[in-house]
């Protein structure tokens, strides 16, 4: 049933042996595991992992909840250090929380004593960067997602979409290296998550930001990623990389092009052929 | 409009159930001894004020109330925020400070005035060390509530363990502390007037005393009345400035109605 590491790393590998420029990774994962201690033994949330992410690339990691996605996500903020194997962020091992990275949370997280502004000034606060150059900047960003108007409003009189917009426009304040965002939109309802889908693109389209993009949803990821890596759990690992050739900017029709749809198919399948959605 | 109408009401209700109690003393010839009538009772008031002998307590109870308030809190919140922060010290001395909590302070007055004397200094330790206890307590769960996605949120940033306390948990715990805050005025005023129960030259708890044995019960009533509207303002200061720091906790914004009915 299961393929084999070999047969795993040939599939990535072949769908990244395009031809690529000299330019470094954004991200290289080699032999990643993560175990946690559990009354019987250990459970491996994570093995050995490996694939990388170019300089500006968008890719999504999509697998059903338990498949260490958020653990993985973990290891690359630095939240988390793997048991076995590296994680690298521009050629140097992530160890621990850095400063060139941005998160962006299931939930918004949001301060609620700051004000928007001053939520969206979290980082360069907490980095001690002087100035009005990031004040400029922030209005700047939360023009970029429609929220210049609320500024100086504070979280609670925000509504779900336009809160997680401000953890977004937080998470590129400080202008990271990479952008991780764990199932931002999983608690938003369908019709907010579509407008979201579009305004992340927007900011992607804009600020050319490398994205690792976490969710349990198959359509979200094929419509925002280049490269869709398909997670499977018990233990978890990758076992597909899928390349989305759709171009961009992408509208919501897109959704019912036949190579959208073909692509979120045979994802789906794979998944269903190695019963992963199995109870 | 309704309002208007609300407060004429309330003043009624008091001017109804003054007259009430004046007419069912005087009608029952109840002796002043055991229950002077609300004239009697405003009649000490205004004596008590009209000599400054009033004026003269109010001012050393106030002051050892508030001086002990302030030292027992801040005494509080450091025990509490030494605790909440660090591992250590929550093992080896918490259980202490739970033992030490489960004993009525007020039992401690005696022996605080054999150490202190019969001065505001030992007022001053009584109130402190009943009004400690609230914050201690309040200032842990606060501390200790921040929420993981926040502290992770924190951490990603790569802040410092200090920039995590004070930009993160001091807040958080903030709501926490101002509860804890408000329940220590109470027991701050209960703290003053115990210690000048016990001993002290001066303080309306002195007063309430020397009038017992003196047999001066509309005066020890007058005094009543002025610790309540005592206990009233202070507490109400509190809040305000609870309502002016929390302005951003949503739970607050449900209180309004709360704190109309005690105006």
């Amino acid at each position: 049933m299961a393929l084999t590491l070999d047969q795993i790393r040939g599939q990535i590998s072949l769908t990244e042996d395009e031809p690529r420029s000299v330019t470094m990774d954004a991200i290289s994962v080699r032999d990643l595991s993560k175990g946690y201690p559990s009354r019987d033994g250990c459970v491996k949330a994570l093995q050995e992992i490996s694939f990388r992410v170019k300089e500006g690339e968008f890719v999504a990691v999509v697998g059903p909840s338990g498949c260490g996605k958020s653990t993985l996500l973990k290891i690359l903020a630095g939240l988390l250090l793997p048991s076995k194997g590296e994680a690298c962020l521009r050629g140097t091992p992530i160890n621990g929380p850095r400063r060139d990275i941005g998160v962006v949370f299931q939930s918004p997280v949001l301060l609620s004593w700051r004000t928007v502004l001053q939520n969206v000034l979290l980082p360069v606060d907490v980095q001690r960067l002087a100035g009005d150059s990031y004040r400029r900047a922030a209005l700047e960003l939360l023009t970029l997602v429609g929220l210049q108007e609320f500024a100086h409003r504070y979280p609670w009189e925000l509504s779900g979409g336009m809160q997680q917009r401000v953890a977004i426009t937080r998470a590129l304040i400080h202008d990271p290296a990479m952008l991780l965002m764990d199932e931002p939109f999983g608690a938003l309802d369908a019709m907010t998550r579509e407008q979201m889908n579009l305004q992340l693109q927007h900011i992607w389209l804009e600020r050319k930001k490398t994205v690792l993009f976490i969710t349990h949803s198959i359509p979200e990821a094929v419509f925002l990623a280049d490269r869709v890596l398909v997670m499977t759990p018990r233990p978890g690992r990758i076992t597909d990389a899928v390349a989305v050739d759709i171009p961009r900017p992408r509208r919501l029709e897109a959704m019912n092009l036949p190579e959208f749809c073909a692509t979120v198919s045979s994802i789906r399948a794979q998944f269903h052929a190695k019963g992963a959605l199995d109870a | 409009m309704h309002k208007g109408r609300d407060i004429a009401i309330t003043v009624a209700i008091f001017c109804v159930s003054v007259l009430l109690g004046e007419l069912i003393v005087r009608a029952l010839e109840v002796p002043t001894y055991i229950l002077p009538a609300p004239s009697k009772v405003a009649i000490a008031l205004w004596r008590g004020f009209a000599s400054g002998l009033y004026q003269k307590h109010l001012l050393h109870t106030l002051v050892e109330t508030l001086l002990g308030f302030l030292l027992g809190s801040a005494l509080g919140f450091s025990l509490g925020a030494a605790v909440a922060l660090n591992r250590y010290v929550e093992y080896f001395f918490y259980p202490y400070i739970v033992m030490f909590q489960s004993v009525p302070k007020v039992a401690l007055a005696p022996l605080i005035v054999v150490w202190f004397g019969l001065g505001l200094k030992s007022q001053v330790v009584n109130v402190a060390l009943v009004a400690c206890f609230p914050l201690i307590v309040n200032t842990i769960a606060g501390l200790k509530s921040a929420d993981e996605d926040r502290i992770n949120l924190m951490r990603s940033l790569a802040a410092s363990r200090s920039q995590i306390f004070w930009m993160l948990k001091l807040p958080t715990a903030l709501p926490f502390v101002m509860a804890g805050l408000e329940v220590s005025m109470i027991f701050a005023l209960i703290g003053a007037i115990v210690a000048e129960f016990v001993g002290s030259s001066a303080g309306l708890g002195m007063l309430i005393q020397s009038m017992n044995f003196n047999m001066d019960v509309a005066g020890q009533f007058s005094v009543l009345l002025i610790l309540s509207i005592l206990g009233l303002l202070l507490n109400r200061c509190i809040l305000l400035i609870r309502r002016r720091i929390l302005f951003w906790d949503t739970s607050e914004k449900q209180q309004p109605e709360r704190e109309r009915v005690i105006i």
